[in-house]
């Protein structure tokens, strides 16, 4: 696997998200509360890019007329037809063992402890005072 | 079904619908605003609509009895930057929809300002005629890829032929469209002399599910939740089939073409079994029908594909669409609304390629004569 620079965390608003390509791939990545995450920018149904998708909240009711929202804003809703995926690792929430969107580890690190690395500045421009997203695939 | 994506796609996988040059049965288009209209609608219902407003079947104005699942009921993504409701942007729509799927033809299925349940049917018909002209002026000459349909109200016979006969002349749209929610059901002898006209211009009629009648939706009655409406776009389809084939429509109009518009097709072969079987129990009550009512439906019936039913297994799926038939399916996308299907993606079984050819374009090429 190797690690490809995609992004300064001041670049991905909370809540925001940015497409990247990495090896052909169109790979979108999302900030939410503070975290990153990296999915295939493609619904497992029909295409819809995820892009696009709503960030909603886990909805369960434990009886009729009562319902609790969790996970905030970590739960994607397709643009499409509304099937619903954990961003943390792209299952579905409906039948989470057969459909899935592909995910990718992310990592935040610092632009001093990158300068260091093997991938310095391979295809983005290092500030060494900020800190990057990076994507694994 | 859907499996774990997790590769780009190969190029073969890509144009497999697209190569083919699809024709899309079902896109809807929209107002930018009301005002767009004024130019086609006489002053004296500009100001109509001012003083006293739209009188529909239904007691809600602007909104529908049921809240639906996104706004608009349209895709997150179809909102054109440059403002405006999903669908209103022509130079959007040809960006994220006509160009890259490739679209030949694309159908305009207009369903503002809730155009078949006008109370005030003189009033209907104004905005018909507006909604006719606007298609033209604003989609069709400005793409000619976009192609009109004749709107009209079948509830006041002799105003829609007045504006059948109106188009007609213009000679630029493709085919008539009636509501699936009239005051009646669609095979009654009322609605004929529509009927009789599109069979004489060689005009498919067109019906796209939608709208209220005034009457429940369901034949069990108002349901609780937009999911639970949404089944009866199925049902009612259902039942104007039944209405049209018994009633005689294809009997008596042997060459009218009728399409069935975002009915999807799951619901057709039970409903055409049970049609035949009963048929041959009762036809002593309905003489004039000279044959069995699965051979009017596949003769003189087509259906969009859009919603296409997901079974678990693709081979429930292919089974479906044989005894259906491929020659009467016309492939919709529904753009820009959020079941839009994507035509690269939409069937989860295999097609060859004869058959792909004859669902994304040339059963419509057929219908629609282009
Ligand atoms: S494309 Fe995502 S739910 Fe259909």
């Amino acid at each position: 696997m190797a690690r490809h620079i995609v992004a300064t965390i001041s670049e991905i608003p909370p809540g925001g998200n940015k497409v990247v390509e990495i090896a052909g791939r169109d790979i979108v990545v999302f900030h939410v509360n503070g975290e990153f995450f990296a999915l295939l920018n493609r619904c497992p149904h029909e295409g819809a890019p995820l892009e696009k998708a709503a960030c909603v909240a886990r909805l369960t009711s434990p009886e009729p007329g009562v319902y609790e929202r969790s996970r905030v804003g970590e739960m994607l809703r397709c643009p499409w037809h509304g099937w619903e995926f954990d961003m943390r690792n792209g299952q579905s929430w409906f039948d989470p063992k057969r459909v899935k969107i592909r995910s990718y580890p992310v990592a935040v690190e610092r632009g001093e402890e990158l300068q260091k690395g093997p991938y310095v500045a391979e295809t983005f421009p290092v500030h060494v005072e900020d800190s990057y997203v990076i994507v694994e695939v | 079904m859907s499996e774990v994506i997790d590769r780009p796609l190969r190029d073969d996988e890509k144009p497999a619908a697209s190569k083919l040059r699809i024709v899309d049965c079902d896109v809807h288009p929209s107002l930018h605003s009301v005002e767009d209209l004024n130019e086609f609608l006489p002053k004296r219902w500009q100001q109509h609509l001012k003083e006293y407003g739209s009188h529909l079947r239904t007691p809600y104005l602007f909104t529908t009895p049921y809240p639906r699942s996104s706004p608009l009921i349209a895709r997150r993504d179809a909102w054109p930057p440059t403002g405006g409701p999903p669908g209103s942007d022509l130079a959007f729509m040809q960006k994220q929809h006509l160009d890259p799927l490739d679209v030949e033809f694309g159908i305009l299925q207009v369903l503002d300002l809730f155009i078949f349940s006008q109370q005030n049917l003189e009033l209907g018909a104004a905005i018909q005629r507006a909604i006719n002209d606007w298609q033209l002026a604003f989609w069709s000459h400005r793409d000619p890829r976009l192609k009109a349909s004749i709107l009209v109200g079948q509830d006041g016979v002799d105003l829609a032929i007045a504006e059948i006969e109106r188009c007609a002349k213009i000679g630029e749209y493709i085919q008539i469209n009636v509501s699936p929610r009239a005051n009646e059901p669609l095979g009654r002898r009322r609605y004929w002399p529509i009927y009789a006209r599109a069979q004489e211009l060689d005009l498919p009629l067109g019906i796209h599910v939608g709208g209220y009648g005034g009457h429940a939706p369901t034949g069990g009655g108002w349901p609780s939740y937009y999911v639970e409406e949404h089944q009866s776009n199925a049902h009612t389809i259902a039942a104007q089939l039944a209405s049209l084939v018994i009633e005689g429509v294809p009997e008596r109009f042997p060459k009218l073409k009728i399409v069935f518009i975002e009915g999807g097709f799951g619901w057709i072969p039970s409903a055409v079994w049970r049609m035949d079987q009963h048929f041959e129990r009762f036809r002593s009550e309905v003489p004039h029908l000279k044959r069995k009512p699965s051979e009017y439906v596949r003769e003189n019936f087509w259906f969009t594909t859009q919603p296409i039913d997901e079974p678990d297994e693709a081979r429930h799926l292919r089974a479906l669409i044989e005894w259906v038939g491929i020659d009467r399916l016309l492939f919709s996308s529904d753009y820009p609304h959020w079941d839009f299907d994507d035509p690269r993606f939409a069937f989860k079984t295999p097609l060859t390629e004869a058959e792909r050819k004859k669902i994304f374009s040339a059963n419509a090429r057929a219908v629609y004569k282009f």
